[in-house]
């Protein structure tokens, strides 16, 4: 096994373990900062893809600003976790229909799935350069989109959380 | 000379240098923490700390013969370095109490995370050059990445989840709201860092050349022939400048910045329950914010290890006869960026002991109502300017 191969596993590990922690820890503090340690594993899994852009972007808005805000707010609000609500019969069955067709999903693709031979995928992203000449040509309309879908995603939230007494304050 | 050296895997080399490094970085608190003590005296215009001195038998023996020589020893006193000592024995032999209401696991792991981001920054700042066997300008650096100073940013980021989970942990009022103060105000003046840098690339990355966002190019493109290739970028883009500082003032939680810390209304913010070793590795990650933040700022806008504007580092390598011998070269650069660097270490407590703190709300209105337009004004400026001057 390469040195490579020994730190993917370990990032997989790493990644896959603390993204668990996220889901299984009963204080809401604890399971963001398993959020913030899953990020990481993720970045370090697009180091060894060669995408260091990707990974750096990913600590920085992710993990540097994005787990910082949900800990102000979770903190700001004083949740503890609690206890949780039980399960439902409803949850239950569709949440072992949807995990069992994610592990079907992921099965069918390990064994039968057409990986692209390296020579076929354009190395984009690996340098500043093509990664910004692509998302400035080729990708615009899509980035474009996004962008404009969440504007209007902030907009919502400032509308719904914003309590508007009467016509007069909406001017 | 230096043969065997690169013989040595690749690995156990990386790991030298990287020990090298943090052992440069770490032992500068101390210094730093003096430094601020004296200074603050002599702008208050009080002697500071200038009577401790060793006893000349017992543990610090080494010590007490230097204060036992009649000039030096005196002058030294004087000067307070053997309070230095005094203080790190403190901090490392006094006892350490963990408060019963605090929680644990967190609060132990809040001053260690804090050393995360501060050590690791510096491996993407370069702090030298010199000629190799080709002829050929190369970084003294740990890494000289494509992504050089997004990576600086992406990690300094992280610094805020030790000053949020010290406040969280230690389970009392003074403490959370300096944790909630330092998430809100790190996030807000991200921003107008981040974007009161980008003129700066948007110059360096000409069209038609490689893209990228190295911090060594950058001191490279102010380093070039001509009077506009020379200019450091503090002079064509002060505005840029300005905001960078003002931003790293708040991101290193300096004064007039220091609202989390802020004793004044919250007793010592994030840090009120802590003490001696724990309480002294907060401060540990300060300096070394301050060296690595101002050594950004010395390679974005003050041209780094040249000199003077205009006169750069490979010049005075060649009018001076050095530029044949890398070891002596690579010195002087460090030098040259050391000696700036220790400029804005002096620059950050000059300001810390001149300005009163700001209220937090101030804060918040300079940030988002302030420096935040102003850095999106100065960027489309810059844009244009750039645009007019490359289809010109």
């Amino acid at each position: 096994m390469s040195a490579s191969d020994l730190l993917f596993h370990l990032f997989a590990v790493f990644t896959v373990a603390c993204a668990l922690g996220v889901v299984f820890n009963k204080n809401a503090v604890a399971s963001a900062l398993c959020l913030l340690l899953s990020l990481v594993g993720v970045a370090g899994l697009f180091v060894l893809l060669d995408a260091f852009l990707l990974a750096v972007l990913l600590v920085l808005v992710y993990a540097g600003a994005v787990v910082a805000l949900f800990l102000f707010i979770i903190m700001l609000l004083d949740m503890q976790g609690g206890d949780r609500k039980k399960f439902t019969k409803a949850t239950v069955v569709s949440s072992t229909l949807a995990g069992g067709l994610l592990v079907t999903g992921l099965v069918s693709f390990a064994q039968r799935g057409q990986v692209a031979v390296a020579a076929d995928v354009p190395v984009v992203g690996s340098t500043l350069r093509s990664y910004a000449e692509q998302l400035f040509t080729v990708y615009l309309l899509p980035v474009q989109i996004v962008g404009f879908l969440l504007l209007i995603a902030m907009l919502g939230v400032i509308v719904l959380s914003k309590k508007f007494e009467g016509l007069d304050d909406i001017k | 000379m230096f043969d065997f050296y690169f013989e040595l895997p690749l690995l156990l080399r990386l790991l030298l240098q990287g020990t090298a490094v943090s052992l440069v970085l770490l032992p500068r608190a101390p210094p730093c923490s003096m430094a601020e003590r004296k200074i603050s005296a002599w702008i208050q215009g009080r002697p500071g700390p200038n009577r401790t001195k060793p006893p000349i038998a017992g543990f610090l023996a080494p010590l007490g013969l230097v204060a036992s020589i009649p000039v030096l020893g005196t002058a030294l006193q004087k000067l307070g370095i053997y309070q230095l000592a005094a203080d790190g024995g403190k901090f490392t032999f006094k006892e350490d109490p963990i408060p019963g209401h605090v929680n644990k696991f967190y609060f132990v792991l809040a001053p260690i995370a804090s050393m995360i981001p501060a050590l690791t920054t510096v491996a993407f700042v370069p702090f030298g050059a010199y000629f190799d066997a080709a002829g050929k300008l190369v970084p003294v650096a740990l890494t000289n990445l494509d992504v050089g100073l997004l990576a600086v940013f992406a990690l300094g980021s992280l610094g805020v989840y030790s000053l949020i989970l010290a406040g969280w942990a230690s389970n009392s009022k003074y403490p959370f709201l300096g944790g909630v103060r330092a998430s809100a105000q790190l996030i807000s003046y991200e921003l107008s860092m981040t974007l009161s840098v980008l003129p700066v690339f948007l110059w360096v990355n000409a069209p038609g050349g490689q893209g990228t966002l190295s911090l060594f190019d950058v001191v490279q493109t102010q380093s070039q022939p001509g009077f506009w290739g020379g200019t450091w970028y503090a002079m064509t883009m002060p505005v840029s400048a300005f905001i960078f500082l003002v931003a790293l003032f708040a991101e290193t939680n300096r004064q007039p910045f220091d609202m989390p810390e802020s004793e004044a209304d919250l007793v010592g913010g994030f840090h009120t329950e802590y003490g001696a070793f724990k309480w002294s590795l907060f401060f540990v990650a300060e300096y070394a914010h301050m060296i690595v933040g101002s050594g950004i700022f010395c390679l974005l806008f003050l041209g780094g290890w040249n000199p003077l504007p205009w006169v750069s580092f490979a010049d005075l390598a060649h009018w001076l006869h050095f530029a044949d011998k890398p070891l002596l070269m690579g010195l002087i650069a460090i030098g040259l960026f050391l000696a700036k660097v220790g400029f804005f270490i002096f620059f950050f407590m000059w300001v810390r002991w001149t300005l009163p703190r700001f209220r937090y709300d101030q804060v918040m209105k300079l940030g988002w109502q302030k420096l935040l337009p102003l850095s999106i004004a100065n960027l489309i400026a810059y844009a244009l300017v750039i645009a007019w001057i490359e289809t010109r």
